[in-house]
């Protein structure tokens, strides 16, 4: 989000800034929606989804967790780091982001195709026969982790802009609205995760 | 008079269409929105006509039920998502906006494009659902569960259009929240910002707080439709009335998002043609955030008659009646505004009287819809499609007009037929009353809604109802040629030629691209014409 038209150059961090909070109400009420449907469900069916959780992997969410915990510190460093000036490092600490990341992502791929050759995902054959509770378990799983999923895909995406930018001079040390945005897009995908990690893997 | 070209004229260096598309000044992006609502503002009018018409008498007249309902579904989505909800902060809240508040745009032009091209895909993804599979969707614009998972009609995609247009309107309401708190002209504090920047404001946040909700609940339909996992439908373990909790948490407030607006521009025009300065300004600013913020929590009252506990009834009936005192405050400021005014009935003006007539109609039915002993009586009756109809039509609709007539002018530079101008509105207004006036008592008779036949001794006011639609018609036909008429070959305008003291009367009309030669610094506060 750039405060550029075509015929004025406007510059005012502090707008952009803004605009960027307000964003994050909005992507907060999306999950919320969410949330509460998640609550409603599991208060109704406690058992099913007490054992399901049982069927998640738990290393692999506590790896996850603890890695994006870790990339939220990263880039919120890199931002710290390319405000006292320090160029390279800012870069390799969004780079150390982004691989935390991918990481991330791998786990998941795993993880879903793991799900995939149990059958135990929507609109697969043995989905239709599970009980009730599971398969809202499991369709609730699936919906909320791939939408946080792909919050993950376009955070990386914006941090790499980011990156080439901080390369190419667009983002210095007196202009760093987009790298602060940024981190403060990437902080959400965390802060979400960090509810749903404890509401899939841990409470049983 | 000015050095430097109108935004009509000034192209940007661009050519042909994309002066216009790829363009991030505000108020053309607000003429490319026009365009696109008001196309479909006509084709919805046309589908509208087409029920009313099948409703003239009993049985079969010109479509049978499936076709009733796709059509009641279409003119729905299409006046709710297309029309009313980005209708007047999408066209006058971009033209006016920046130029009320003294600033050269909004806070992020480039987004507010993007906001479009949302607008025009959403848009473009509705139209599909005539084209493709089984014809558009069947179920009502409320989408209820669990028809709504069963149809075989397009129903996918027309929620899918649904969630994309409501992303053009958060991104929009995020652009003004951050133009109204970072761009205001220097020496504009909060309280001497003009009452249509403040209904924008309240408008804005509803934008963003309530569409995502509705976002994610479309989302949850598609899911269940693909995936056929029971979220909402009882058959296969779904909860339907969850459905409906989440859809109207975020329509509720929605109905607000459509009408404050419209207050907003109530706000402005009154003080121009009473040349009195507004009647509690304060109290009318606040209302608006009071309207906006108690919405939130009146949602439950659209389903008395769904399943819901005594005592949850009886608070969110409560609630309601707590929400209609800020509209009546604002109705009573107004009123008050006019009283020893010198009043100048122009055409705008008209428009605005009509609205307080026919929004205290609409307003006050809604009380009897959110009492719990007579809505169980009235509950899916035509007396809620009057009610619906007298807020959001003869609410929003009639100050869309007012604002049109109003702000014409200042966006082409030129000046309408005013005595067709007034003439169309004395139709327009017959034509409303007599349309839905009507189906208050058809609903109080007992002919319920969303049916395309009736028993026959409903025959005489649907006849009269029938009647005034054409007559409705032939109002908004002649006002838009007028208009269009107006935009070609009108006289050129001067550029303040209502005498206004607002500040977008203060430049150029046709506007410069960048609004004004020197931005403004304000120092009293809005609407002080007893001074003059």
């Amino acid at each position: 989000m750039e405060n550029t038209t075509e015929h004025f150059e406007h510059r005012d961090d502090a707008a952009s800034k803004l605009g960027m909070w307000l964003f994050l109400y909005t992507e907060l009420l999306l999950f919320g929606g969410l949330f509460l449907v998640y609550s409603i469900y599991r208060f109704r069916n406690a058992e099913a989804f007490a054992e399901c959780g049982h069927h998640l992997d738990l290393m692999v969410g506590t790896i996850n967790t603890i890695v994006l915990l870790t990339s939220s510190m990263t880039v919120a460093m890199s931002i710290t780091a390319l405000q006292h000036g320090k160029k390279k490092q800012a870069i390799r600490l969004l780079i150390a982001t982004i691989v935390c990341a991918l990481i991330f992502m791998v786990n998941k791929y795993f993880e879903w195709h793991h799900k995939f050759e149990m059958g135990t995902y929507p609109g697969s054959p043995t989905f239709k026969s599970l009980p009730h509770g599971d398969g809202l378990f499991y369709l609730l799983y699936f919906f909320m982790t791939g939408l946080h999923a792909i919050h993950v895909i376009v955070g990386s995406i914006i941090l790499i802009f980011v990156i080439v930018y901080i390369k190419q001079d667009k983002i210095r040390p007196d202009k760093f609205a987009l790298h602060e945005n940024g981190g403060l897009y990437w902080h959400l995908v965390d802060l979400i995760w960090i509810f749903l990690f404890p509401l899939f893997y841990l409470i049983h | 008079m000015s050095e430097h070209l109108s935004y009509l004229q000034d192209s940007g260096g661009r050519k042909g269409i994309f002066k216009w598309i790829l363009s991030t000044d505000h108020k053309r992006i607000a003429l490319l929105y026009l365009s696109i609502l008001s196309t479909f503002f006509l084709v919805a009018m046309c589908i509208g006509l087409s029920m009313k018409l099948e409703l003239i008498a009993p049985g079969r007249q010109i479509m049978g039920p499936q076709t009733y309902n796709q059509m009641f579904t279409l003119h729905g989505v299409i006046m709710i998502f297309i029309f009313i909800i980005p209708g007047i902060p999408a066209v006058f809240g971009n033209f006016i906006l920046p130029l009320i508040i003294g600033a050269k745009d909004v806070a992020f032009p480039k987004l507010n494009l993007f906001s479009w091209y949302l607008y025009l895909a959403g848009t473009l993804i509705a139209l599909s659902t005539l084209l493709v599979g089984h014809g558009p969707a069947d179920t009502g614009w409320t989408f209820y569960a669990p028809y709504s998972i069963r149809t075989g009609t397009n129903v996918t995609l027309a929620v899918f259009a649904a969630f994309v247009l409501g992303f053009s309107s958060i991104l929009t309401g995020l652009n003004f929240l951050t133009t109204i708190h970072r761009m205001r002209a220097p020496g504009m504090t909060w309280f001497k910002m003009p009452l249509f920047a403040w209904a924008l404001y309240a408008t804005s946040w509803i934008q963003l707080l309530a569409t995502p909700v509705v976002g994610i609940t479309l989302l949850m339909i598609m899911a269940e439709r693909t995936f056929g996992v029971g979220l909402f439908d009882p058959a296969l373990g779904g909860d339907p009335v969850l459905y409906q909790h989440l859809f109207w948490i975020y329509s509720h407030p929605a109905v607000y998002i459509m009408i404050l607006p419209g207050m907003g521009v109530v706000s402005e025009i009154i003080p121009t043609f009473a040349r009195r300065r507004i009647f509690g300004y304060r109290a009318i600013a606040y209302s608006s955030l009071a309207i906006a913020f108690i919405g939130y929590f009146v949602w439950g009252h659209h389903m008395f008659t769904s399943g819901m506990s005594g005592t949850a009834r009886i608070v969110f009936s409560l609630m309601t009646f707590l929400v209609a005192i800020p509209s009546a405050i604002k109705v009573f400021n107004w009123v008050a505004t006019l009283y020893k005014g010198s009043i100048d009935l122009k055409t705008p003006m008209l428009y605005i009287l009509a609205f307080i007539f026919l929004f205290l109609i609409g307003g006050l039915t809604g009380l009897v819809n959110g009492a719990l002993a007579t809505d169980v009586h009235i509950h899916d009756t035509a007396f809620v499609v009057a009610h619906f109809h007298y807020v959001m039509f003869g609410g929003t609709g009639f100050t869309f007009f007012a604002a049109i007539h109003y702000w014409f002018p200042k966006i082409w530079g030129k000046m309408y037929n005013a005595k067709i101008a007034n003439i169309a509105w004395g139709i327009l207004f017959v034509g409303f009353n007599l349309l839905y006036f009507p189906m208050f008592i058809l609903g109080m008779m007992g002919m319920p809604r969303r049916y395309y036949d009736y028993p026959p001794e409903f025959t005489f006011w649907n006849v009269v109802s029938t009647v005034g639609s054409w007559i409705l018609a032939t109002g908004i036909i002649l006002m838009v040629v007028n208009l269009i008429r107006g935009i070609r070959s009108g006289e050129k305008a001067p550029s303040n030629p209502w005498n206004s003291l607002s500040l977008e009367w203060q430049t150029a009309s046709p506007p410069i691209t960048e609004n004004f030669e020197e931005i403004p610094v304000i120092t009293d506060e809005p609407y002080q014409y007893q001074k003059q």
